[in-house]
């Protein structure tokens, strides 16, 4: 099996000088692929994409993109080597607008980002509509939505989301899965955490069940919403 | 009743000083307001940054005048501002790489910095003083009024006169041009915005890939300019003494205050507001009253409500209900 | 070598500059006894103002900068409690004035009841804003003729209301109450603010309190000064003219002027070391009970300490007031030393940054810390310029007697004590920000 576009291979560590939370967890993902991270809270979910992404001690195990040993870079440089990453909680500037959001996301670009721009703004039409607006007298999901879409205007090879769907309603988490799939379409490998276990696995391509901070099942998603065992526990039979 | 009259005598004793006072109260509440909202701490030593660049103008206008350069109806001090506020960039830069930047580092907490701050406010202070000396310089040359008081009268055959002094006529200008470029800066360069990015939002910024040390180093500069221009303006307009731009501090930090820290346009607002209620309020209304109320009313003591000497309070007051019913200030400031 | 002996050690040293201050003239010391003691009574204040900062700020974490306020009305105490009543000043003004403060107390009453009754609105705004202004007015019009009256009586001595009458220790514990009550009053307002807001605020009350003490002349003289405070002390003069002490200063091998004028110093050093005990004690009693603990528990982690239901504003008013108490007592400690009350040379550089050095230095957290750094900073406040002077000789022995430089950098070495304030501050911060003694 050749080597995914973008693994966490084997990762173990914790924040800091702190006790591990990761143990020899792997994650990966290849393009045009969604690749869901799941488990139950406290499982590791988001801190195993933290460690993807540089904000943790990797203590043993490593980062590696399109071949590239990345394990010791920081965020800020895998920023500029294609990683996009989406964080939970304050991830727009509210102050700002949306199409200043948008600039500021392609702030490390040099060349000309109104293609990019235009793209962003194909995906997410309403983004277009409320351009001058500030970011943070949006709704819940129009949010959410400038939030990819900052971090799409850096042209990532690979984009990370950390639970795009918490706190929004079920409705706008719908659509915000048909975006992210349609982001997936592009070829872009998209790696995200979930809470919504069920409908995360039913889009994804390949699934991830972390129980304390270890992989417990890995499989497509449709594997392991077939999985009894994998229902059993997280998915609520 | 004489209306035409109360309004000369007004705007000459209260509005035209007010609104001067306003504008160097505004430039200085934004370089506070600024280095709050990227590095995040009430920096007390801004009104002895002020002093250091407004020192270094005078230094320069002074070397100027031995030269037997001046800058015609205008004052020298004019032409020796850019490079005070280069030596104030200077003194922010060294001061900054020096001492802030250590603690930003250990993400120390913002009343670490404070108290930091202090120390710097003390070493200014000190410097401020051992090299012009802690007494009273006066350095405004060129013409001295716009409009004076008698020529008015003569033109406008009115008994009030009205008299525009040049360093206000100054002030006002510089004050509307330095906000304008300042706005558009934050507002229309990449530069400007990503200091906005940064303050907003300072962990996305850093995803973004935005330098947080360039962004630092942008607004030291930004501050030491407005600091300096705020400085010189003031002693143009009435005297420089370290100890008064020490003083300063508190309507300056009242001003940004009540404008909501953080929030640029909040800081004008508050400067004019402080500006406008000191001087509202220390002012003897006789002269005024005189005009408006029928000769058997005629106010007999000075109309004033509180002696001058009571400015600060006038600050303080306002602060203190600003700070009670809305603690964010008037225009939404930060709350960290 | 125990962190005890260590201590001591510092202790020691401070002692040994004192001293040192009196027995030789060698550099920078006098080698005056006058001078050495001026030093340790100032010392001696100076640590019991730290000890009411480093309450505050080491056991609370609040943020005060406006000690120079509250020593303020520790010295405005003295005035009211020590002078004597100025005789018709109480007749004259004294009702009006009474009157007039009762008036605008029921102002800002009524406006608060009103604020608080009313829904929020037109109405309400409107009410308060002419509850304000008519209250003013009143107060105005009762206030101005009775100041007025009270500042014609014999302007040139006094033309103010005079004190008590009380002896003048009495007025430590006044100035005490005063500076409580100011700080409870502004406490009240900024305290559950965030911390840079309470050090503006308090800032701002500090230059309010400097104004009043300033203008209004029929409370304090304002800038004409209150001098001749009587003495908890004798006069050098009563001294020289007692033969029985002559004598004394005789047998001990001094002239009269000299032994009079150390006696009369020592006499305040041992008063003042009594309160800076008494202090000190009660501090170390306090940051040991359990209201010491919990304290600094709330300083630690204010969120946690709320969870656990305690009232954290209500803990930090009541330290903030006691902290100010003893900003208050060790001002009007001061004045009596001085003598006098002076408005005008009341100045934060001095009365409340320098405070802070102290405490920092000295150790925030730890009693014995700010005591030490009182002395210690005390010491080098008054020394540094004696020691710049020198430097400066010495840097420039190059240059010519007269150049101009030489002399500009000789008048202005007096403004490198700031300097090296600032310095010291920024130097301890960096590399010893637990300070000399740190918080066990």
């Amino acid at each position: 099996m050749s080597e995914p576009f973008l693994i966490g291979d084997g990762m173990t560590g914790g924040y800091g000088k702190g006790p591990d939370i990761l143990h020899d967890c792997t994650i990966a993902v290849n393009p045009g692929e969604i690749a869901v991270i799941v488990g139950p809270n406290g499982a590791g979910k988001s801190t195993a994409m933290k460690a993807v992404f540089g904000m943790l001690n990797v203590r043993s195990g490593a980062v590696r993109l399109g071949g590239e040993d990345i394990t010791k870079l920081s965020p800020q440089d895998r920023v500029i080597k294609g990683m996009g990453f989406v964080p939970q909680t304050s991830n727009i500037f509210t102050s700002m607008t949306v199409e200043e959001n948008l600039e500021m996301g392609a702030f490390i670009r040099t060349d000309d980002i109104t293609g990019t721009m235009e793209q962003v703004y194909d995906l997410f039409p309403i983004l277009r509509d409320k351009r001058n607006q500030p970011a943070g007298e949006l709704s819940g999901g129009q949010r959410q939505q400038v939030a990819v879409g900052r971090a799409l205007m850096t042209q990532p090879k690979v984009l990370m989301l950390d639970e795009p769907t918490a706190g929004v309603s079920p409705i706008v988490m719908d659509e915000l899965f048909d975006r992210i799939i349609e982001v997936a379409r592009t070829g872009l490998p998209i790696l995200m955490v979930e809470q919504n276990a069920k409908q995360a696995l039913e889009i994804a391509d390949k699934g991830y069940v972390l129980v304390q901070g270890r992989n417990a099942y890995t499989g497509t998603g449709q594997e392991l919403l077939a999985d009894p065992e994998v229902r059993k526990s997280f998915l609520g039979g | 009743m004489d209306v035409l009259n109360a309004i000369v005598a007004l705007t000459n004793f209260v509005m035209i000083p007010a609104v001067a006072y306003g504008s160097q109260l505004a430039l200085g509440a934004l370089g506070v307001t600024l280095i709050y909202s990227i590095l995040r701490f009430s920096n007390f030593a801004h009104g002895d940054t002020m002093a250091f660049g407004t020192m270094m103008t005078i230094l320069f206008t002074w070397l100027f005048q031995s030269w037997g350069v001046s800058f015609g109806p205008l004052p020298t001090a004019l032409l020796a501002l850019p490079f005070g506020i280069l030596a104030a960039m200077a003194l922010v830069l060294v001061t900054d790489r020096t001492v802030y930047r250590f603690y930003r580092d250990q993400k120390a907490k913002p009343v670490v910095f404070v108290m930091v701050s202090l120390g710097v406010m003390f070493m200014m202070n000190g410097l401020v003083r051992f090299i012009i000396g802690p007494g009273d310089q006066r350095f405004a040359d060129g013409e001295r009024f716009i409009i004076k008081a008698r020529a008015f009268k003569e033109m406008t055959g009115l008994r009030e006169g009205l008299a525009i002094k040049t360093t206000q006529g100054i002030t006002v200008v510089t004050a509307i041009v330095v906000v304008a470029l300042l706005f558009w800066f934050l507002n229309r360069t990449r530069t400007g915005k990503s200091m906005r990015a940064y303050s907003d939002n300072e962990d996305l910024a850093l995803l973004s890939g935005i330098n947080p040390e360039r962004v630092v180093m942008y607004t030291w500069l930004i501050v030491a300019t407005l600091a300096t221009i705020a400085g010189v303006l003031y002693g143009l307009d009435k005297s420089f003494k370290p100890f008064t731009y020490f003083q300063l501090l508190l309507p300056i930090f009242a001003s940004a205050i009540v404008g909501g820290l953080g929030s640029p346009q909040g800081a004008i607002a508050g400067g004019f507001i402080i500006a406008f209620s000191e001087v509202t309020i220390t002012y003897a209304w006789k002269k005024v009253l005189r005009y408006l109320m029928p000769d058997n009313l005629d106010p007999d003591g000075l109309v004033q409500l509180m002696s001058t000497d009571y400015k600060f309070a006038v600050s303080f007051a306002i602060l203190i209900i600003v700070l009670l019913f809305k603690p964010t200030g008037l225009f939404k400031g930060k709350s960290v | 070598m125990t962190d005890t002996m260590k201590h001591s050690l510092m202790f020691a040293a401070i002692a040994l500059l004192i001293l040192l201050e009196g027995l030789t003239d060698w550099s920078f010391f006098s080698g005056s006894w006058n001078s050495s003691l001026v030093i340790l009574n100032m010392g001696l204040i100076s640590a019991i103002m730290a000890l009411g900062v480093n309450l505050q700020w080491g056991f609370a974490g609040l943020f005060n900068v406006g000690i120079m306020g509250f020593t303020a009305l520790g010295g405005l105490a003295v005035v009211l409690t020590a002078t004597p009543p100025t005789p018709g000043a109480w007749s004259a003004g004294g009702p009006g004035v009474l009157m007039a403060m009762v008036m605008g107390a029921l102002t800002v009453i009524s406006a608060v009841a009103v604020t608080r009754v009313l829904p929020k609105g037109r109405l309400r705004n409107f009410l308060v804003l002419a509850i304000l202004v008519v209250g003013f007015l009143i107060y105005r019009a009762l206030f101005d003729p009775s100041i007025e009256a009270i500042e014609e009586i014999s302007p040139a001595i006094s033309g103010n209301l005079g004190g008590l009458g009380w002896p003048v220790i009495l007025s430590w514990p006044v100035g005490g109450l005063l500076a409580a009550g100011a700080a409870w009053l502004i406490g009240k307002t900024a305290l559950g603010l965030r911390s840079d807001y309470l050090a503006i605020a308090t800032l701002g009350i500090a230059e309010i309190i400097i104004a009043i003490l300033k203008n209004e002349d029929w409370l304090s003289r304002g800038v004409k000064n209150v001098v001749g405070l009587p003495r908890p002390v004798p006069y050098e003069v009563d001294l020289q003219n007692d033969p029985a002490y002559v004598e004394w200063f005789a047998s001990l091998g001094m002239d009269p002027v000299l032994g009079s004028t150390l006696y009369v110093k020592l006499g305040y050093a041992v008063l003042f070391s009594i309160v800076l005990i008494a202090l000190l004690w009660m501090a170390q009693m306090a940051l040991k009970s359990p209201w010491g603990r919990m304290m600094r528990a709330i300083r630690d982690n204010e969120v946690a300490a709320r969870a656990m239901g305690k009232n954290v504003t209500k803990r930090h008013l009541q330290i903030f007031v006691l902290g100010s108490a003893i900003c208050g007592i060790a001002g009007a400690m001061m004045t009596t030393l001085d003598g006098q009350l002076t408005p005008g040379t009341y100045n934060p550089l001095r009365f409340t940054f320098l405070i802070w050095v102290m405490v920092i230095v000295g150790g925030s957290g730890n009693n014995f810390g700010s005591v030490l750094g009182g002395f210690l900073i005390w010491f080098l406040w008054i020394k540094v310029e004696p020691m710049s002077l020198e430097l400066i000789t010495l840097l420039t022995s190059g240059l010519e007697e007269g150049s101009f430089l030489r002399g500009h950098l000789m008048e202005n070495a007096a403004h490198m004590r700031l300097f090296t304030m600032g310095l010291i501050l920024l130097l301890v911060l960096r590399f010893s920000p637990r300070g000399l003694i740190p918080e066990k």
